[in-house]
């Protein structure tokens, strides 16, 4: 008797503790969008879809060191431009997590990355449908000061695919994924670089991806192992990091089956004080995609990640060209800085002015055939493909981007930002338009904000993008039109009027008058409201969509043009 | 899962006990490990904003903050955490571009959105405002010009530090 209820209470104890010293937290979004015919910007048939939702609701659990959450996905069906794949409803995601510093071990999906992602990195991104999350069990250890071990085992989502290797499709196989990396950080194993100036830190990864050889044409490996070294290292203002990872043969549809080798180096090197900042980047890839499908496409189920060095840009006309990564080799390389002219002097004036100046490259590798005397084309599956010099550059060039930026408060009211972009967009290349001339272009805008007071704001944001070839008066061959959707000149004003710090309200059109076709010298007009408050936001706008490519982190998905009316709700608790 | 759903949720209504911040290590731009939970400003309040290089709202919210954060400090004790979620492409920029556009806050690097996915953020800007006692006591998410102030008169309400 006294038995059992010593047991109840301790289970009532342990409840308790479960209920009282737990949070719950958590997030909800929800996409919509109501597609409607449109014959001015040539949408004259929906293919029967006239509403498209894309919805995640999910929650976490923590309580101490342990932490639980899942994640309940919905497309239904997806909006335009997501992979039909993700069409569907269920629990996308759950995981549980001990960790009590010494040890952490993760059952369930996994995000995580070693070093800068050139051998493992599995992240979600709801903006684009994109989720290679690793299903299966993560174990970290921290058995000294400054020194951190991980290990990853699992296999990756695929849309809806099931995990196991009984439920497979013969398109949705896809392998198991191992991995471990090490960590040391000197600085904090070693007392007397404690607060040194001087910090190092080493690492080092190994992943390997186990596969079925499924096709009766090549013999697939069925281990396939990348491994990577790196290293930070900091003295003072200055910093430098650098890692270098290679791939073993790893024959697939992206590399048309190539088994050669992958090499991947990316570095880095900073200076930064206090109102100066510059930063060059260095970047030479080739064959380097890794995916735990051979078969796979585009972005699907990527092994690793392989970062752009490229300059961000989120305005409307200046994001137009976004560069997204070729999986099959580049050089790349990126300078920019940022300065601020102090407060107080002639040309900072009572606020400081903000400078900003950004230049990339993107060039193809060098690649020469594998037998003598060129005997052999190039990229040939089923052969070794090519050989390439590590240092020599390839003349054609994917992509530059120079831009220069002021950011100025002018007075307590006014604030001013403006940037010019010279750009430079291997168009056939990144978006495959076969034989579309490159985009050449000079991009300009500014954003005037004018605070009416307290709670009440104006901001006018004016775009314009120049195209030095492509423009009205350019001959297109009636057979290529559709090539040139949206090339020629653009030019873009918004207006927006919020009041703080629930609403705003703007209104925008976005106008292609240089279009060499005529039929596409469209306006799109779009009008949008959105009320905050707190965490949550919502986000009503109606009206056109032009084609275009969204990009994050590199990786992107176009957007196909559309007209209609969409709404974004979303809140977190 | 339902069931569970409903007693997570139920256990949420009880949860108010301990401090709302998550178990999550990152690192600062010197490389230093710093444990989200144990964050602490002697009582006063704090302030964690995520952001991001290639985020333009959040450019803006970062430089007004930084226009007021001396007299805040003076006024309240607050401490600004600015998480940035660049990922490796941009890592390498975001002490560059702090110190370039001369920031004050404390910065902290959530290179695997760590922090951004036990925190529930889906898009940045995204502010919190914690108060002595580690619990979130107001949130806000997007930039209008001199959302700032929004912020202030929350922060003034939990102060200890009078005016």
């Amino acid at each position: 008797m006294f038995l059992s209820f010593s047991i109840l209470g301790g289970l009532v104890a342990q409840a308790q503790d479960f209920i009282e010293n737990a949070q719950v937290s958590g997030s909800f979004q929800t996409d919509a969008q109501y597609y409607m015919l449109d014959k001015g910007i040539g949408i004259t048939d929906l293919n029967g879809k006239k509403l498209g939702i894309n919805g995640f609701g999910k929650v976490n659990y923590t309580n101490g060191n342990f932490s639980a959450g899942m994640r309940f996905e919905a497309f239904m069906p997806e909006l335009n431009g997501f992979r039909s794949e993700l069409n569907g409803v269920g629990l996308a995601n759950f995981f549980a997590t001990y960790d009590n510093g010494f040890i952490g071990m993760t059952v369930g999906d996994i995000y995580d990355q070693f070093g800068s992602g050139l051998t493992f990195r599995t992240y979600e991104e709801w903006s684009l449908g994109m989720d290679n999350a690793l299903r299966g069990a993560r174990v970290v250890l921290r058995p000294a000061q400054g020194i951190t071990l991980k290990a990853v085992y699992g296999r990756q989502r695929y849309f809806w695919a099931p995990y196991l290797e009984r439920d497979f499709n013969a398109d949705d196989y896809r392998g198991i994924v191992r991995g471990a990396d090490a960590e040391w950080d000197l600085n904090q194993s070693i007392a007397a670089l404690n607060e040194s100036k001087f910090t190092m830190r080493l690492g080092g990864s190994f992943v390997s991806k186990k596969q079925a050889d499924q096709s009766s044409f090549y013999n697939i490996p069925e281990n396939v192992s990348a491994a990577a070294a790196r290293i930070n290292l900091g003295y003072g203002n200055w910093a430098f990091g650098t890692e270098y990872a290679y791939k073993i043969n790893d024959p697939s549809a992206i590399n048309n089956f190539i088994y050669k080798e992958g090499r991947a180096l990316l570095s880095s090197l900073s200076y930064s004080q206090k109102g100066f900042g510059a930063v060059l980047q260095v970047k030479r890839t080739d064959n380097m995609s890794f995916k735990s499908m051979y078969t796979g496409k585009q972005n699907d189920l990527d092994i690793n990640f392989i970062p752009p060095i490229n300059y961000t840009h989120t305005h409307s006309l200046p994001s137009m060209y976004t560069y997204s990564t070729q999986p099959n080799g580049e050089m790349a390389a990126q300078l920019q800085v940022n300065y601020t002219i102090p407060k107080g002097t002639a040309l900072g004036g009572k606020y400081g002015t903000k400078l900003a100046f950004n230049m990339s490259q993107v060039n193809d590798i060098v690649r020469d055939s594998v037998s003598f005397g060129n005997a052999m084309a190039l990229n040939q599956p089923g052969t070794l493909g090519y050989t390439s010099k590590f240092f020599a550059v390839s003349d054609h060039r994917f992509f530059r981007d120079i831009n220069f930026e002021v950011d100025k408060k002018i007075s307590k009211d006014w604030h001013l930002t403006a940037q010019y972009i010279n750009l430079y967009y291997d168009i056939e290349t990144i978006e495959g338009h076969a034989g579309s001339p490159v985009v050449k272009a000079n991009i300009g805008f500014m954003d005037v904000t004018y605070k009416i007071n307290k709670k009440q704001s104006l901001r006018l944001e004016l775009q314009g993008l120049w195209e030095n070839e492509v423009h009205k008066g350019y001959e297109v061959e009636e057979s290529e039109k559709k090539d040139y959707q949206k090339r020629g000149d653009w030019a873009f004003a918004l207006l927006e009027y919020s009041i703080n710090p629930h609403w705003s309200f703007s209104i925008a059109d976005k106008w292609n008058y240089g279009n060499p076709v005529e039929e596409y010298r469209d306006h799109y007009f779009t009008g949008t409201v959105t009320y905050i408050k707190d965490a949550t936001r919502v986000m009503l706008s109606a009206g056109r969509q032009s084609e275009g490519v969204v990009c994050v982190g590199g990786v992107c998905r176009t957007v196909p043009a559309s007209s209609g009316v969409s709404l974004t709700v979303s809140t977190s608790f | 899962m339902t069931l569970l759903l409903m007693a997570l949720v139920v256990t949420g209504l009880h949860a108010q006990t301990k401090s709302d911040l998550p178990n999550v290590t990152l690192k600062d731009l010197n490389g230093k490990n710093v444990n989200i939970a144990k964050l602490s400003n002697n009582g006063n309040p704090i302030v964690i904003t995520f952001w991001a290089t290639w985020c333009g709202p959040c450019i803006k919210e970062h430089n007004a903050l930084n226009d007021v954060y001396e007299d805040w400090q003076d006024e309240t004790g607050v401490k600004i955490y600015s998480v940035s979620i660049d990922d490796s492409r941009s890592t390498a920029k975001v002490k560059p571009v702090v110190e370039g556009k001369g920031w004050d806050f404390e910065i902290l690097l959530d290179v695997n959105s760590d922090l951004k996915r036990a925190m529930n953020v889906s898009n940045p800007p995204h502010t919190f405002l914690i108060d002595g006692k580690g619990k979130i006591v107001y949130q806000h998410t997007g930039y209008f010009e001199g959302a700032e102030d929004e912020l202030y008169e929350q922060i003034l309400k939990i102060s200890k530090k009078k005016k």
